[in-house]
């Protein structure tokens, strides 16, 4: 398995990465070798194996429907890059 | 002061011997001595570590002290700590302050353990060296030209160096094994769900696990204990009674049954390192431990599988980090698009960026099959691997890493070489069960680490066998030289 450097910008993309674009073939060599790498699960039988999302067989729990996390809408918007009016702020998106 | 086990200390405190504030100023004083060689924290606390500290005195005083009421720790900077810098590491959350604090912050604090600092680390805890820290790269103690391993490799450098009797870590993959193992230290990774993920930023969420890292089985039980049990905040915490993992070490393991996966000893290990553990073994016989070989024919299979789940959880988690809510926000933005691409760019280094593609690539259209799903069924063979070996054994022993610490720089380029330096490691996270690391002796001067594994929920059982090995050895009590 081996990625182009195309393939990588449209990853990182799809990742919402801007990559440096010197980074771009050092990426593509190494994620073919990472690629290479977990080739080898393909070697591995796995007819009627069932895929294992998680270790614990557990099921989500529910909790009473009551109002129970305090309001720390201020406290959150203390560390935003930008707020105003209890919103935060970013670049006009809709003309 | 620095030599004591936290029992001795808790002694000293009860007996007034000497005060929580004269002890955390003892680490303090070591912390700005030794600090500038390690690189071990990136934030220090001093102020709050005093406050916590008088506390804990006025409890001493009061008759209130619990066991770890007025020793130090230090916390890994993986988890949430309200009002101070909680930066993983990362460039994205460099100026971020927590706005609450995890579990087992909480639990700490309340257990009356002053907090000393914040840990450094690979960047949201991806890296087996410690050298993917935006913070730079942490020095192993026992060779300040090795890596201490990683990710927790400030946690580790911290403690081995005796800058703090105990730290907190956190381990998706070996990350806190492996790193205890590169410093002569005893390190836990318990269960998984058996200690709260809240409040400790998320890298592979069905893998990451929090622990403990220490000097011995001993002082690992005592916090471990104080760290576990129930959540209702973690949705994958698991509702169950914490055993009492201080109680039992005393416990003879004559009949204790250990099994030896015989892949974990093929070609690949250090003959040195592996010469070590044999020895390990003979005194564990001497204990009355009967050995029997066993198989876990996937576990080649388990670095693969890795990279698949864990990059394809950790490029979930991490889209979070927008450039929006909190983190870098990139400066030259100028629309949404950019804010994200932009702030996301600059914020994440290459290792984190890579793990972010590799995750992005497998579970995207055409190859989800192939790599993601095909991942999550070998998953499940090696899940099945334990449960065999478990109808026959109560634990399993084998090396926790291939070889003693390495050079600062030795796989930096080669990301594939040092992923393969968690081979043995991270099929205990696959599979969720409790695993941990202690020193089995030295090759040059460089500590080696054996790994136990247990069956799920068993951490009483592995601790209760580290801590009789270490009472027939004393590997565990030798501290490098220069920090003694």
């Amino acid at each position: 398995m081996s990625l182009t450097a195309d393939q990588i910008r449209q990853v990182a993309h799809l990742a919402r990465l801007e990559l440096k674009p010197e980074m771009t073939d050092a990426y593509a060599r190494q994620l073919s070798n990472i690629m290479a790498m977990v080739g080898q699960l393909s070697n591995a039988d796995t007819a009627n194996v069932s895929p294992m999302a998680h270790p614990l067989d557990m099921h989500q729990r529910l909790r009473l429907d009551a109002v129970t996390a305090p309001n720390l809408r201020e406290a959150f918007q203390a560390i935003a890059p930008a707020t105003e009016n209890g919103l935060y702020l970013v670049p006009k998106v809709i003309e | 002061m620095h030599k004591l086990s936290i029992k001795q200390l808790s002694e000293g405190l009860r007996a007034k011997q000497f005060s929580s504030r004269e002890l955390t100023q003892f680490y303090l004083e070591r912390i700005s001595r030794y600090e500038p060689s390690l690189n071990s924290l990136i934030t220090t606390t001093a102020e709050r570590a005093l406050a916590q500290a008088d506390a804990a005195d006025a409890a001493i005083a009061a008759g209130n002290a619990g066991p770890l009421t007025g020793v130090p720790l230090i916390q890994k900077d993986i988890f949430c700590t309200r009002g101070v810098r909680t930066s993983c590491a990362s460039k994205m959350l460099d100026r971020f302050i927590a706005p609450y604090d995890a579990t087992i912050v909480e639990k700490l604090d309340a257990a009356g353990m002053p907090m000393l600092g914040k840990a450094n680390m690979d960047e949201f805890a991806m890296g087996s060296s410690n050298e993917t820290s935006w913070y730079g790269a942490v020095k192993n103690p026992w060779d300040l030209e090795r890596v201490p391993g990683g990710s927790s490799g400030g946690s580790v450098a911290a403690v081995a160096a005796g800058l703090a009797p105990v730290a907190t870590a956190t381990d998706t993959g070996g990350s806190i094994r492996q790193p205890a193992a590169l410093t002569n230290l005893t390190g836990i990774k318990p269960t998984y769900g058996r200690v709260s993920r809240y409040g400790m930023i998320a890298f592979a969420s069905s893998l990451d696990q929090a622990g403990v890292v220490a000097r011995s089985a001993e002082d690992a039980a005592v916090v471990l204990q104080a760290m576990s049990g129930f959540d209702p905040r973690d949705s994958t915490s698991v509702d169950r009674p914490v055993e009492d993992y201080v109680a039992t070490l005393d416990r003879p393991i004559k009949g204790l049954r250990i099994g030896l996966p015989k892949e974990y000893f093929a070609d690949g290990l250090a003959p040195s390192s592996r010469q070590r553990i044999e020895q390990a073994i003979e005194v564990f016989k001497t204990l009355g431990a009967t050995f029997t070989e066993v198989s876990l024919p996937n576990s080649p299979l388990s670095v693969p599988t890795y990279y698949v789940v864990a990059p394809a959880e950790a490029s979930s988690n991490l889209s979070r980090f927008d450039g929006v809510r909190y983190g870098h926000r990139s400066e030259s933005a100028r629309t949404l698009e950019e804010i994200y691409k932009r702030s996301r760019g600059e914020g994440f280094g290459a290792e984190v960026q890579r793990r972010i593609m590799i995750g992005t690539y497998v579970l995207s259209h055409g190859y989800y099959d192939a790599y993601y799903l095909q991942a999550q069924k070998v998953r499940r063979l090696i899940f099945d691997d334990f449960k065999r070996a478990f109808e026959s054994c109560d634990l399993l022993l084998g090396p926790t890493a291939t070889d003693v610490a390495f050079k600062l720089g030795t796989n930096v380029d080669d990301p594939v070489a040092m992923y393969l330096n968690d081979i043995y490691t991270i099929a205990a996270n696959l599979a969720g069960i409790p695993a941990m690391s202690l020193s089995c002796g030295f090759v040059d001067g460089l500590p080696v680490g054996m790994q136990l594994m247990g069956n799920f929920f068993d951490e009483a059982r592995m601790l209760n066998a580290a801590h009789q090995y270490q009472q027939a050895t004393d590997f565990h009590r030798q501290l490098p030289k220069g920090f003694e």
